[in-house]
């Protein structure tokens, strides 16, 4: 789960980090109210979970409250990649001495937490990783002891020569990395941690990504939670215990495990259509969850053809095939089904389909090939 | 032949009498696995189908049974714990199929299983079988057959669609192993390629791996230096988008890392067949196993 940045701020002003002031608004009266308060000049900045959001035009410097209160206006109710702004964050633009970065991601090859620090902050870190990967420094931590005073000192004398400003910078490493462990994050970022011209090391900007699997015992992180800032059609997935996520293509995909779906997808793709979407309806799929399922794929008018691909291990083929039964009883299903499944209680699944006037494919690639075709036809 | 697991495997299933944990060990009985015991906190002294002995602790099935691997059905907010008391008790081989353990809480498991001499299957996969000899954990056996292909994958179903094409066509496996989803597992591709080029009983290797991470691409390198067996390999997920995870914890292509192209690029590089399709999987191996 993507937190905000203005939660993400709140979560690490929390573990002593210093973050400059400044809060959320959700009107253009509230940003300037804030503006006021804080006085002298103010950055204005969108509230959403992409990426990029300074490009495009999401970011803003405002010299006077009603300013900030015309610019919030303008960013307020913007789409950023397809994602509506609700909130945006109002706080006073820093004098900026020096950019530097300061992140931890678990490792997958390592099967640790890393800090990684780079002199060159403020921008995308995979550019500098790319393009200049001198430029960047880590240590793995083990996470018995949490990220020692020493690590962190090393990795604090690799952005600033001065002990004043090491000595804060590597405080700040050691609080990110206890703030990265009670959130259950997967990701902290500071980018840009700055240092102000009187001497101080600041957060200018906070990224924290949680775990999705650490929600359930961590209540207070899962309420942060903003349903409107994702995509409905991925809410309602999700609050039926699926996971969509929507593409371009024409050919809906319903398919039980990820890989698979994963391989559909891609197999849609080798026949020459596009897919729609990805969706898995999980193991021991439910009738109730394929009604949803299906709900979700027609509610794409992109959508021309369905797809179902079913391997039943756990999944009982005749589960699935109930679904698509009870689904046809409570809406119209507008648009071509093309359906197949093989495994755990097939042959009950071929008559229940059967009796309702579908028919149902073995072979994977036969199924696909017809879904593509069914696409192009329509459209 | 096969790899991790055998006839000489003798299972305790953590979480038998739970309601996906009872399910499975019926299913691992009636495949013929030796399912020696099961342990429920509360439930020791109980019978599990008129047959299995249940305790309390995998110590006590360990000490009563001889029970050299485990099982893992326990829910995602007990099952750490009940891999830290596999370990405890002396188990080498601990297969977790339970999904959704915090991936923080895998960084502190993985040192103290490897520390205590066990090997971890999992989190948050199908567990694995060697066709006629011992099935630990969910794959469908009757999609599998005894031979000699090794099939290793981060998948479930996907795997079993791979499976169910190699039986139809008279290809059996030695063993089939489903390394699971998460982006920190106990057991890698490079640890499966290194057992099925030991095994004797393995001619040929299949290997199903997704976007996500560089497993696959550090198994590439692996296996143009150390495999002299053919490696034939697929892998899901051309399609994805960056930035959104795919279902599996793992499955997630950060920023333009660990996309498809690239895996497949350094598979091919190393020598390494790779499928378009699925249904690849026969005439690549055809080929490749009437060659070695």
């Amino acid at each position: 789960m993507n937190l905000h940045e203005f939660q993400a701020r709140a979560l690490l002003k929390q573990a002593g980090i210093p973050v400059p002031d400044g809060e959320v608004a959700r009107t253009a009266d509230d940003a300037a109210r804030i503006a006021e308060r804080l006085g002298g000049p103010v950055v204005v900045k969108a509230q959403v979970h992409a990426g990029g959001r300074g490009k495009a035009g999401g970011v803003k410097l405002a010299q006077t409250p009603a300013e900030a209160r015309e610019l919030a206006q303008q960013i307020l109710g913007m789409t950023i990649k397809g994602l509506r702004v609700n909130q945006v964050l109002v706080a006073p633009a820093a004098e900026i001495a020096s950019e530097s970065y300061v992140g931890i991601v678990v490792d997958r090859s390592s099967q640790r937490a890393v800090l990684m620090v780079s002199p060159a902050g403020g921008v995308d870190i995979e550019e500098v990783a790319a393009t200049s990967p001198e430029k960047i420094f880590r240590v793995g931590v083990d996470p018995r002891y949490g990220l020692l005073p020493h690590q962190a000192a090393a990795m604090a004398f690799r952005l600033y020569r001065t002990v004043e400003l090491a000595r804060q910078a590597a405080t700040i490493m050691r609080q990110l990395y206890d703030a990265f462990v009670s959130a259950g994050a997967s990701l902290a970022e500071i980018n840009p941690l700055i240092t102000t011209p009187g001497g101080q090391v600041v957060a200018l900007d906070a990224k924290l990504v949680v775990d999705d699997n650490e929600l359930e015992r961590r209540p207070e992180i899962a309420a942060l939670r903003d349903t409107e800032a994702e995509a409905p059609a991925e809410v309602q997935a999700r609050e039926a215990g699926l996971t969509y996520i929507k593409l371009d293509g024409k050919v809906g995909c319903c398919v039980n495990g990820a890989g698979l779906a994963m391989a559909t997808m891609d197999l849609v793709k080798y026949y020459g259509g596009e897919p729609a979407n990805f969706l898995d309806i999980g193991g021991s799929s439910n009738p109730q969850k394929v009604v949803t399922a299906l709900q979700i794929i027609t509610a794409d008018p992109n959508v021309k053809s369905i797809l179902f691909n079913i391997f039943g291990g756990i999944t009982r083929c005749d589960d699935v095939a109930n679904g698509i039964v009870t689904a046809t009883t409570q809406f119209k299903l507008d648009r071509p089904l093309v359906i197949r499944l093989t495994g755990t209680n097939e042959e009950l699944a071929v008559k229940i389909l059967k009796d309702v006037g579908f028919s149902a494919l073995t072979d994977m690639d036969e199924a696909v090939r017809r879904a593509v075709e069914l696409a192009r036809e329509a459209a | 032949m096969s790899i991790f697991v055998n006839r000489q495997t003798r299972l305790v299933i953590q979480g038998i009498t739970g309601r996906d944990g009872s399910f499975h060990a019926k299913q691992m009985l009636e495949y013929g696995s030796a399912v020696v015991a099961g342990v429920t906190p509360g439930r020791g002294g109980q019978t599990f189908e008129g047959k299995v002995p249940v305790f309390d602790t995998v110590a006590d099935a360990v000490q009563a049974t001889g029970a050299n691997a485990s099982v893992v059905y326990v829910p995602a907010r007990f099952a750490a714990d009940a891999i830290y008391e596999a370990a405890d008790a002396g188990i080498r081989l601990i297969v977790c199929i339970t999904e959704g353990i915090p991936v923080l809480d895998m960084t502190r498991v993985l040192p103290y299983v490897r520390e205590r001499g066990g090997r971890l299957i999992g989190p948050n996969c199908p567990g694995l079988i060697s066709p006629g000899e011992c099935k630990a954990g969910i794959i469908p056996g009757q999609i599998c057959r005894p031979g000699r292909i090794g099939v290793v994958s981060r998948s479930g179903t996907l795997t079993y669609e791979i499976i169910h094409q190699l039986t139809r066509h008279d290809l059996g496996q030695s063993t089939c192993v489903g390394i699971g989803g998460d982006p920190i597992i106990g057991t890698n591709f490079i640890d499966c390629l290194a057992a099925f080029q030991a095994d004797p009983g393995t001619d040929a290797i299949v290997m199903i791996g997704e976007i996500g991470g560089t497993d696959e691409q550090e198994a590439a390198r692996y296996a143009a230096q150390q495999v002299r067996k053919p490696v034939v390999s697929f892998i899901a997920g051309q399609t994805a988008p960056p930035g959104r995870r795919m279902g599996h914890a793992g499955a997630i292509i950060s920023g333009s890392s660990g996309t498809a192209a690239e895996k497949m690029s350094a598979l091919k590089a190393a020598g390494v067949a790779v499928m378009q399709r699925p249904a690849d999987v026969v005439p690549l191996l055809r080929e490749r196993v009437g060659r070695a």
